[in-house]
């Protein structure tokens, strides 16, 4: 309802100024968001009664501070992070190549780049892992005969049999990232590049990957996110990361849940950085695209 | 602009022999013969479907020709002679190939992520591979000449679509091209945008570069070409001077569209 002193301006089609209404005496009442404070309520609840019943529950916290800042924590820390950087350049290099190939007019690299996403897409990880950590069963030795040979067991570490088994299966999965993100820049692009005399690979490196980062740069960033928990799969191989150094305490501790929340936190702090860089990454390519910051 | 004009035979910039284009069953292109000279400013008109942007398009290779011969400055496009063999040539010959003409599209096609003046300099520094300081003041002497020297550091969705057209021409001018080819290069710009366009082609024009221009400006075509074409359903109907074919057309097809367009 509209009060007396509200109605529209009619008054108005006489012209003068003084017709117009004062409204600046009305009080100004903000909207009011009645769903949003009763569900702040419910979750700030639900979080306190979860902090209550671990701080009642049988967790020694000073086990946690204790194992926090342990060697072997921190050392398996540093190898997590250190096998998530390297399996993802490994990862995000496979992929690319395998994106370009998968684009090529050449149907034999095409058809590469398909199989290859078929096969490492399409089997779990995890025998990945192990296949490549047997290796030696169906290759006994390795290198080229005659000029330099090793024994695969010697060979494959459970370093790069992790890193092997991670950076390919995810160059499998960056590949698809990379295709879509290849598509998403306009045809109008690859003209203008070949127009100025650029050769195709030229063109992909300088006009249509930069552009293409704006679409590639958010799932490879949850990837990323992905692969640091993924490297606690390579426990299985006996690789050191850190899930595999907090397994080892409490098989001789048993401090079970006080291990498993060391390890907790230190994934959300490794994620959370990840995600900070990747804000970062997305503002440089968001250049020119017109969006002055990207969407978090 | 020193133009060898010997008292031989002139070499055309673009020489084309009977060129047909299929896309599947569809003939786009049916017999397409022309010569265009060093200098000569020839305007390509005709309805829309008509196969201009498939003519423009194999002339730099965007799209391979059928059937038919095609020469740029002299050489054979799409293939290398070896005694009485033609070989196709790879893709890094055919990138080489192209230099030898600029490409102005309809749309634009900046690269959005360069600044006016890196859109300018990408091709010499990347493609040439010229030394970076040398290119870059020509880039910016280029940028000068289209009117846009305080544009420099401009992204292009900074720009109005007239001074995106205008950067357009700047990068292609930058590979020094034989030839220029526009293809529509003001349809897709506001009204009153379409005039510093034409102005920057005319000024090129004049200062004696061969350019082949699809263009629905009767007026520009009018002024500014050396030769209008006409082009119908793949087919190139009638060309002549300006004068002749827009004032007194031959073909009863060229007089129905011209009559269309200048309604
Ligand atoms: N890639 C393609 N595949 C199939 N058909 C095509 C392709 N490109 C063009 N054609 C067809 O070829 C014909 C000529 O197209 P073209 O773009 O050369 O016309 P145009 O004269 O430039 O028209 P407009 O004035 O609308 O730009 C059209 O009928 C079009 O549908
Ligand atoms: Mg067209």
């Amino acid at each position: 309802m509209l009060t007396p002193d509200l109605a529209p301006p009619a008054a108005a089609a006489d012209g003068g100024a003084g017709a117009l209404i004062d409204i600046s005496h009305l009080q100004h009442v903000p909207r009011r968001y009645w769903g949003r404070y009763s569900c702040a309520v419910l979750i700030l609840v639900a979080l306190a009664l979860l902090m209550i019943a671990f701080a009642r529950g049988q967790i020694e916290w000073r086990y946690v501070g204790h194992f926090l800042t342990a060697r072997s924590i921190l050392e398996g820390l540093l190898n997590t992070i250190m096998m998530s950087v390297l399996a993802m350049a490994l990862g995000i290099a496979l992929g690319v190549i395998t994106a370009v190939m998968r684009l090529s007019a050449n149907p034999v690299l095409s058809w590469s780049a398909r199989g290859y996403t078929w096969l490492f897409r399409g089997t779990p990880v995890i025998l990945q892992l192990l296949l490549w950590f047997n290796l030696a069963l169906v290759f006994p030795t390795l290198g080229i005969p005659g000029v330099y040979t090793a024994r695969t067991v010697d060979v494959m570490t459970p370093f790069l049999a992790t890193l092997l088994g991670l950076g390919i299966n995810q160059g499998a999965y960056t590949s698809e990232v990379v295709r879509a993100g290849l598509l998403s820049v306009d045809i109008g692009q690859y003209e203008a590049a070949k127009s100025i005399g650029m050769p195709r690979l030229l063109a992909l490196r300088r006009i249509i990957l930069p552009q293409a980062m704006r679409v590639i740069i958010p799932p490879v960033g949850n990837e990323f996110v992905g692969m640091v928990k993924l490297t606690s799969l390579a426990s299985v191989i006996q690789y050191a990361e850190m899930l595999h150094n907090a397994e080892n305490i409490y098989y001789a501790n048993s401090r079970v849940i006080e291990l498993l929340i060391v390890a907790g936190i230190w994934y959300l702090v490794a994620v959370t950085v990840l995600s900070l860089l990747q804000s970062r990454l997305e503002a440089v390519f968001a250049r020119g695209s017109g969006r002055v910051t990207a969407r978090q | 602009m020193a133009r060898g004009v010997a008292s031989v035979a002139v070499q055309p910039i673009v020489r084309a022999i009977d060129i047909r284009k299929r896309f599947g069953s569809f003939e786009a292109l049916r017999g397409i013969t022309l010569d265009v000279i060093s200098g000569e400013v020839l305007c390509v008109i005709g309805p829309s479907g008509s196969g201009k942007s498939t003519f423009l398009r194999c002339i730099n290779q965007l799209e391979t020709v059928t059937d038919g011969a095609l020469w740029v400055d002299g050489e054979l496009v799409g293939y290398r002679r070896a005694g009485n063999k033609l070989h196709a040539l790879s893709e890094n010959e055919i990138a080489r190939q192209r230099l030898k003409t600029g490409m102005v599209f309809q749309r634009f096609n900046l690269f959005p992520h360069l600044t006016a003046l890196a859109n300018v300099a990408e091709g010499p520094l990347r493609v040439l591979r010229r030394p970076r300081a040398e290119v870059i003041s020509e880039a910016r002497t280029l940028l000068e000449r289209v009117g846009l020297g305080h544009k420099a550091d401009a992204f292009p969705v900074e720009l109005s679509g007239g001074q995106q057209q205008r950067v357009a021409i700047a990068r292609a001018l930058a590979m020094h091209p034989r030839l220029m080819l526009f293809d529509e290069p003001t349809s897709a710009l506001d009204p009153e945008l379409v005039g510093e366009v034409l102005a920057v082609m005319k000024s090129l024009a004049t200062s004696g570069m061969t350019m082949i221009v699809v263009t629905h400006e009767i007026a520009f075509a009018r002024e500014v070409s050396s030769r209008v074409a006409f082009m119908d359903q793949g087919q190139i109907i009638e060309s002549g001077v300006p004068q002749e074919l827009l004032s007194r057309p031959q073909q009863a097809r060229t007089r129905e569209f011209l009559a269309a367009v200048l309604g």
